[in-house]
C-alpha cells in the first residue's frame, strides 16, 4: 500500500513537468497512479473476501506513538476500488476535456493526482491520526481544485466556503478521534472498533466525529458548500464531489457504525440529518436549471440516503448502503462526465437552452440514459438492486415503530424526488424540446441579466443543435464505461452480495440482507413501483411543481445564513480589534503597566511577608545622594525644556554612579560615569536639531492618569525591592566566585572575571546586542549606505574658501573682522595635530578647547589601555576602557568637527564592531578546540627576556574584543548622531550638499524633500 | 533562613521608587525624547533594584583587597554592568529614531498607528474592514453564478477550432482567461 501512495506522490510531483512535456496527453500518464490503486484492490479481492486483510505498519514518530498503519478490509477494498477506478477514468477524460491552451494544467494535474493519493491513504489508513492527516489533505487539495480558476470570484468564494466548512468539521473530528484514542488506549482504528470504549467522553467524541462526517459529506445544515463547489472544473466535480471526497464522511460513518450505531445520540443524528438531507437535496434539485447544480443537489440528497443506510446499524441496511456507495459512485461520476461533454459541445449547461443534444451526441445520450436509469432505480441496474435492498431492510427495521416508519417514508419520498429530478436531468440535457425554436441569433450578443425566477425562460437564446460537434472518444468513453458498469453490476447481484457482505456482517444488529435482482412480488417491489410512478408524475407535471415551489415562502437558505454569520464574525473581529488595538503607544504601555500594578503588585501587597529588619541607610552619604536623585528625577519629569530635562536625567545618572560606589561596586560606578557622559553628549548632539521645548499635551487630565500610573509602578517597585531580597533563600552561586575567579579565571577583579570568563556567554550575547544597536542607529540616519565614507580632513572644502565651515549656522556677523590675519587656505607647512580644526567655521573654533584636547587625548588613550590590561585585577576592563576611548573621540570631535573625527579614527566602525565580535567569539572557538569547552580560559606564564615573567590569560583577548566592540559602538554613534546629522543640518541651511559625495540618491533623501520642517 | 545578609536599605528603596515613578510618567508621553528619558530613569531604577536584591553593601569585590565575607555580591554587578552599556546602545537607537521622526514629520512624537485607526473607524460604523467575498450577499442565485463559470474545454477538431466556438460569441460572457 505504501508503494501505491508513493506512486501517487511521485506522479503528483512530476505532473507539472509531464504536462510541459506532453501537453494535455500527460493526463493519460497520470491516470496510471489511481489505476495502480484499483489494480492493487482487484489483486487482493479473493483474499480480502476470505478475511485476509493486508496490514502494513511503518514507524513514523515512535515517541508520539504515531505509525503509518494501513489495513485493507472489505470497506477499504470497496472504497479503494472506487477511488482508483473513477480516478483513472476521470484523468483519462481530462486528457481530452481541457483545451490545449488551458492555463494551469500542470498544477491542476498535480493537485488532482495528489488528491487521489490522499484519498487512497484515507481509506486504507488504520491509525486514526493518520486518517486525520489524509482527511485534511483531501480538504486542502479540494480547496485548490475548487479554486482552480482563481481569477473568478465565484471560484474563490466557493473554495473558501468549502475549506472553512470542511476544516471546521475536520477539527471537530480531530478532537473526537483524540478523545476516542485516549479512552481506548490505542490509536489503531481496527482495535478501537473491535473493542469500543464507552462513557460520557466517548459519546462526546462520537458526536465530534459525526460533525466531521457531516461537514465532509455535505449533510444539512452544512450541505451548501457542495453545490457552490460546482465552480470547480467538471472532472473535479465528477471525482471529488460525486465519487471520492464526499464519500469520506460516508466512509467514516460506515467505519464507526458497527461500534456506535446502537447509541441513541448516533441514531438521532444519523436519522435526522440523513433523512433531512435526502429530502432537502431532492427538493432543491427540482428547482435548478444548471445541469451541474441539478446533479450537485442530487448528490447531496443521495449522500443523505447513504449515510442513513450505513449509519442505521442493521446488517441489511448496511449492505444496501455499501451497494449504494458503489452504485452512486458509478452513476453520479458518469453523469458529471456526461455534463462535461454536453458543456464542451454546446457551451452551456443551462437546461432551458439545451435542445437536440441527444440526436447530435447519441453515445453521450446513451451513457447519460444508462446512468440516469441506475440513479432512479430502474430494473435491472445497480441502483435498483441497492434501493430494493434498502427498502427491504427498512421494512424489517427493529426499534420504535414510528421511527421505522419515518425512515421508510423519507426514503420513499426521497426516491420519488430522485426519479423526478433524474428524468428532468436527462430530458433537460438531451431532449429535443419542441417549444425551443432554434433561432438564427447565434451571433448576437445578449446582455447578461439575472434570471427572473423559476418560471422565467432563460434570457439567452437556446443553442443551435446543428452546430453541436461530435466529441472525441476519450471524453465519451469514461462516462459510458461507468454507466455500463452500473448495468453490469446490477445484473450480477450475487457477486456484489458475496463481496460486500463480509463488512455488513460486522454490524452487530439486524438480519443479514441480500442483494438480488428479482425477489418476487414483495412489499418492497410495490414501493418501488409507487416511487417510479409518483416520480414520473412529478416530472410530467414539472411546470406545476416549479410553480408550486416558487409560490412557497422561501425559507432562508443555508448559504445565506452562512454568509451572514461570516459577516457578523468579521464585525466582531473588527470590534475586538478596535477595542484592544488602539494603535497608541502610551495606551499599550499604560495597559501593560496597569496590569503590572494590579496583578503582581496586588498579589504582592495582599499575600507577601514583609522583611522584619530594614536599615534606613548603609552609609550616611547614601542619603544625600538619594535626595539628589529624587529631586533631579522629579524636576526632569516636570521639565518642559528638552535640554533641562536631559541634564537633570544626567544628574540622576551620576547620582546612581555614586550609589554604586557607596555600595561597593567600583566597576559599576566607573562604567556608569562613563556611559552617562557619553549619553549626555549624544543626546545634546541630537537635541541641536530638535525644538527646544516639548510640545504641550492638550489634555491636562491625561497628566494625572500618567502620574497615577507612575506612582503606582513606583510603589510596586519599592515593595519589590523590599520583598526580593527575602526570596534569596538558596546559597547564591556567587559565594564561590572569589576562589573560582582567582584559581580558574586568573584574575582578582571578580566582576571582570565574571564578565569575561565565568559568565562569558552572557557577555558575548550582550555585546552582540550592542552590535545590533549600533547597526540600527547607523541605518536609521545613513540612508544611502550603511555608514557612508570616512570623512578625512583633506576631503573637506576649505572653510575660508567656501565661506562657511562646519557648524557655521550659515551666518557669521564677524566674518569681515575675521578675514584679517587669516592666512588663506595654504597647506600648513608642517603636520599639524588636530589639523581638521581649520575645517570648522572660524567662530566655532576654540583655542582653549583645542589646546586642552591636545593635552588630554593621549593621556586618555593611555588610561584606557591601562584600564583594559589591569581590568583583570583592578576595576576596569574592556567595557570601561572602550568607553574611555569613546570619550576621547568625543573630545576630538567636539574640538575639531566631523573631519577631525575621521582623522582621529580613520577606520570604519563596522570593522571595529566586526573585529571585536570576531575576537570574543574566536576566543571561545579556540578554547573549544584546545579543551573541548567553549570560552574556557587558559593561563600562560611566559618568560620574555626583557619584561620578565608575563602572566597571560586568554580571556584578555575576549576582553579585547569587548573593548573594540564598545569603541566601535561609540564611534558609530558619533559618526551617525554627530557627523552625519551635522551634514544634514548644513545642507538644510545652505541648500547645498556640504559633503564631498553627492550621489545620485541625494534627491531621494527625505529631508531634501522637505518633510514639513518648521 | 537567609544565607546571605540581604537587609534592604530604605534609602535605596526610596530612590528606586522615585526613579520608577518619574520614569513611567515620562514613558507614557508621546514625545520620543521624553520616552527616552523615562526609559533611562527606569533603567537606573532597575539597576538599583538589582543591587538591592544582591544583598547589603560591602567592599569592592577584589580578591586580596577586600576580605571575602565583606564583599558585595559580584554577580549582580556583572549583570548590571552589561545592562548599563546596553542602555547606552538603546539610548542611541531611540535617539536615532527620534531624529528620523523629526526628519520625516517635523516632530518627534509617536503617532497612533494609522491602520489601527482605520480599523477602529470601520468598526465604529460597522462597515466591513475589507472586501470579503465570503461574507457578501450578491443576491445572485446559484444558477446565475454557475452560468458564469465555464471550463476551458476544447476538442481536437480538424479545423482547429474548439467545440464551443459556435456559442461563445452568442454568450459573450465566458470568463475565459485572455491569452
Amino acid at each position: 500500500m505504501l508503494y501505491v501512495l508513493l506512486a501517487h506522490l511521485a506522479m503528483a510531483l512530476g505532473a507539472p513537468a509531464l504536462v510541459s512535456f506532453l501537453g494535455r496527453r500527460a493526463f493519460l500518464v497520470m491516470a496510471l497512479a489511481p489505476a495502480s490503486a484499483a489494480a492493487y484492490a482487484l489483486a487482493w479481492t479473493e483474499r480480502v473476501m476470505h478475511g485476509q486483510q493486508p496490514v502494513q505498519v511503518v514507524e513514523w514518530v515512535p515517541g508520539l506513538g504515531l505509525e503509518l498503519a494501513f489495513r485493507m478490509d472489505t470497506l477499504s477494498w470497496l472504497m479503494l476500488l472506487l477511488v482508483g477506478g473513477v480516478g483513472a477514468l476521470v484523468l483519462v477524460y481530462c486528457s481530452a476535456y481541457f483545451s490545449r491552451t488551458a492555463h494551469g494544467l500542470g498544477r491542476f494535474g498535480g493537485v488532482l493526482t495528489a488528491f487521489a493519493g490522499a484519498m487512497v491513504g484515507l481509506v486504507v489508513a488504520d491509525d486514526v491520526l493518520l486518517l486525520f492527516v489524509f482527511w485534511e489533505l483531501t480538504t486542502v487539495f479540494s480547496y485548490l481544485l475548487i479554486g482552480h480558476y482563481a481569477d473568478r470570484k465565484a471560484s474563490r468564494r466557493a473554495a473558501m466556503q468549502a475549506i472553512v466548512i470542511t476544516t471546521a468539521g475536520g477539527l471537530a473530528m480531530f478532537v473526537g478521534l483524540v478523545v476516542l484514542g485516549v479512552q481506548a488506549g490505542t490509536y489503531r482504528l481496527s482495535e478501537i472498533v473491535a473493542d469500543p470504549p464507552t462513557g460520557g467522553a466517548v459519546t462526546a467524541a462520537v458526536v465530534c466525529i459525526l460533525v466531521g462526517a457531516v461537514s465532509k459529506s455535505a449533510l444539512i445544515p452544512l450541505h451548501f458548500w457542495l453545490p457552490a463547489a460546482m465552480a470547480a472544473p467538471t472532472p473535479v466535480s465528477a471525482y471529488l464531489h460525486a465519487a471520492a471526497m464526499v464519500k469520506a464522511g460516508v466512509y467514516l460513518v460506515a467505519r464507526f457504525a458497527p461500534a456506535y450505531a446502537d447509541t441513541t445520540v448516533w441514531r438521532t443524528i444519523v436519522i435526522a440529518l440523513g433523512a433531512g438531507t435526502l429530502l432537502v437535496g431532492g427538493y432543491r434539485a427540482l428547482r435548478q436549471y444548471d445541469l451541474k447544480l441539478v446533479l450537485a443537489f442530487g448528490t447531496v440528497s443521495q449522500l443523505g440516503l447513504i449515510i442513513l443506510l450505513v449509519g442505521l446499524g442493521t446488517r441489511g441496511a448496511a449492505l444496501a448502503g455499501l451497494a449504494m456507495i458503489g452504485a452512486h459512485a458509478m452513476f453520479k461520476a458518469s453523469l458529471f462526465l456526461v455534463v462535461g461533454v454536453v458543456d464542451a459541445a454546446a457551451g452551456t449547461r443551462d437546461l432551458r437552452r439545451l435542445t437536440g443534444v441527444g440526436r447530435a451526441l447519441p453515445w453521450t445520450a446513451l451513457a447519460g440514459g444508462l446512468a440516469t436509469a441506475s440513479m432512479i432505480g430502474l430494473l435491472p441496474f445497480a441502483g435498483y438492486v441497492a434501493k430494493e435492498a434498502a427498502l427491504e431492510a427498512l421494512l424489517h427495521t427493529d426499534g420504535p415503530r414510528w421511527v421505522a416508519l419515518v425512515v421508510l417514508w423519507s426514503v420513499v419520498v426521497g426516491s420519488m424526488l430522485t426519479v423526478a429530478y433524474g428524468l428532468r436531468f436527462w430530458w433537460g440535457a438531451f431532449w429535443s424540446k419542441s417549444h425551443l425554436h432554434a433561432p438564427a441569433r447565434a451571433n448576437e450578443h445578449v446582455d447578461l441579466r439575472p434570471g427572473r425566477g423559476p418560471l422565467a425562460e432563460s434570457d439567452e437564446p437556446p443553442i443551435d443543435p446543428a452546430r453541436l460537434r461530435r466529441q472525441p472518444v476519450q471524453l465519451v468513453a469514461p462516462a459510458l464505461v461507468l454507466a455500463v458498469l452500473g448495468l453490469a453490476a446490477g445484473l450480477v447481484p450475487h457477486l456484489g452480495d458475496r463481496l460486500l457482505a463480509p463488512y455488513a456482517d460486522t454490524y452487530p444488529a439486524g438480519e443479514p440482507g441480500h442483494l438480488v435482482l428479482w425477489a418476487g412480488v414483495t412489499p418492497a417491489l410495490g414501493l418501488t413501483a409507487l416511487v417510479l410512478g409518483v416520480g414520473a408524475v412529478l416530472f410530467w407535471q414539472r411546470s406545476r411543481v416549479e410553480r408550486f415551489q416558487a409560490s412557497l415562502w422561501r425559507i432562508l437558505e443555508a448559504d445565506v445564513v452562512y454568509r451572514r454569520v461570516m459577516r457578523r464574525l468579521d464585525d466582531l473581529a473588527a470590534d475586538v480589534t478596535a477595542l484592544t488595538q488602539r494603535g497608541s503607544l502610551p495606551f499599550y504601555l499604560g495597559a501593560i503597566l496597569v496590569v503590572l500594578v494590579v496583578g503582581p503588585g496586588g498579589v504582592m501587597f495582599a499575600r507577601t511577608a514583609w522583611p522584619r529588619d530594614v536599615t534606613a541607610w548603609d552609609r550616611p552619604a547614601q542619603l544625600v545622594t538619594v535626595g539628589l536623585i529624587c529631586v533631579a528625577s522629579v524636576l526632569a519629569a516636570r521639565s518642559r525644556r528638552r535640554l533641562k530635562a536631559v541634564l537633570l536625567v544626567g544628574v540622576a545618572g551620576y547620582g546612581n554612579a555614586a550609589l554604586f560606589l557607596l555600595h561597593g561596586a567600583p566597576d559599576l560606578a566607573l562604567t556608569q560615569v562613563l556611559v552617562e557622559t557619553i549619553t549626555l553628549v549624544i543626546i545634546v548632539l541630537v537635541l541641536r536639531r530638535l525644538p527646544p521645548y516639548f510640545s504641550d499635551r492638550p489634555l491636562a487630565a491625561s497628566r494625572w492618569v500618567r502620574l497615577g500610573v507612575g506612582v503606582g509602578v513606583g510603589v510596586v517597585m519599592m515593595g519589590l525591592a523590599l520583598v526580593a531580597p527575602l526570596a534569596r533563600i538558596a546559597t547564591p552561586v556567587s559565594v564561590d566566585f572569589p576562589a573560582e575567579a582567582y584559581e580558574y579565571g586568573g584574575g582578582k577583579n571578580i566582576v571582570n572575571v565574571t564578565l569575561v570568563d565565568i559568565r562569558a556567554w552572557d557577555t558575548m550575547l550582550e555585546i552582540s546586542v550592542l552590535l545590533a544597536a549600533a547597526t540600527g542607529v547607523a541605518s536609521l540616519v545613513f540612508l544611502r549606505t550603511r555608514s557612508g565614507e570616512i570623512m578625512r580632513a583633506r576631503d573637506a572644502r576649505s572653510a575660508t574658501r567656501e565661506g562657511a565651515g562646519v557648524w557655521s549656522d550659515g551666518t557669521d556677523p564677524h566674518a569681515a573682522l575675521r578675514r584679517h590675519g587669516v592666512t588663506d587656505d595654504a597647506q600648513p607647512r608642517m603636520v599639524v595635530w588636530l589639523n581638521a580644526g581649520r575645517t570648522l567655521a572660524p567662530r566655532r573654533r576654540s583655542v582653549i578647547f583645542e589646546v586642552v584636547t591636545r593635552v588630554i587625548f593621549h593621556a586618555m588613550i593611555v588610561f584606557a589601555l591601562f584600564l583594559l590590561f589591569s581590568g583583570h585585577n583592578a576595576p576596569g576592563g574592556g567595557f570601561a576602557a572602550g568607553l574611555v576611548v569613546g570619550i576621547a573621540l568625543i573630545v576630538r570631535y567636539l574640538a575639531g568637527g566631523r573631519y577631525e573625527l575621521g582623522e582621529a579614527a580613520p577606520i570604519h566602525p563596522g570593522i571595529l564592531l566586526g573585529t571585536g565580535m570576531f575576537l570574543s567569539a574566536g576566543v571561545g572557538l579556540v578554547s573549544l578546540l584546545l579543551t573541548g569547552k567553549a570560552l574556557y580560559s587558559q593561563t600562560f606564564d611566559l618568560h620574555v627576556p626583557v619584561l620578565g615573567d608575563v602572566h597571560l590569560v586568554t580571556s584578555l583577548f575576549f576582553d579585547l574584543g569587548v573593548f573594540l566592540l564598545v569603541v566601535g559602538l561609540v564611534l558609530d554613534i558619533l559618526r551617525t548622531l554627530g557627523a552625519e546629522i551635522d551634514r544634514h543640518a548644513e545642507r538644510a541651511e545652505t541648500g547645498r550638499d556640504p559633503g564631498e559625495d553627492t550621489g545620485p540618491f541625494e534627491a531621494m533623501e527625505p529631508d531634501a524633500v522637505g518633510g514639513g520642517r518648521r | 533562613m537567609n544565607v546571605i545578609d540581604t537587609t534592604p536599605s530604605l534609602a535605596l528603596v526610596l530612590a528606586i521608587g522615585v526613579l520608577f515613578a518619574a520614569g513611567v510618567y515620562l514613558l507614557l508621553e508621546r514625545s520620543l525624547t521624553r520616552v527616552l528619558l523615562g526609559f533611562i530613569l527606569m533603567g537606573n531604577g532597575a539597576n538599583l533594584l538589582f543591587l538591592v536584591a544582591g544583598g547589603r553593601s560591602g567592599g569592592a569585590p577584589l580578591v586580596g583587597t577586600t576580605p571575602e565575607d565583606e564583599m558585595s555580591d559580584p554577580l549582580v554587578q556583572a549583570m548590571v554592568l552589561t545592562a548599563i552599556v546596553i542602555t547606552l546602545g538603546i539610548t542611541a537607537f531611540v535617539l536615532a529614531m527620534a531624529y528620523r521622526s523629526w526628519q520625516l514629520h517635523g516632530h518627534d512624537e509617536v503617532q497612533d498607528d494609522l491602520e489601527d485607526r482605520r480599523v477602529a473607524r470601520h468598526a465604529a460604523r460597522n462597515a466591513p474592514a475589507f472586501t470579503d467575498t465570503d461574507s457578501e450577499e450578491s443576491g445572485e442565485t446559484l444558477d446565475d453564478e454557475a452560468a458564469q463559470v465555464r471550463d476551458e474545454t476544447g476538442t481536437d477538431s480538424a479545423d482547429g477550432t474548439d467545440g464551443t466556438d459556435g456559442t461563445d460569441d452568442a454568450e459573450g460572457r465566458t470568463t475565459r482567461e485572455p491569452r
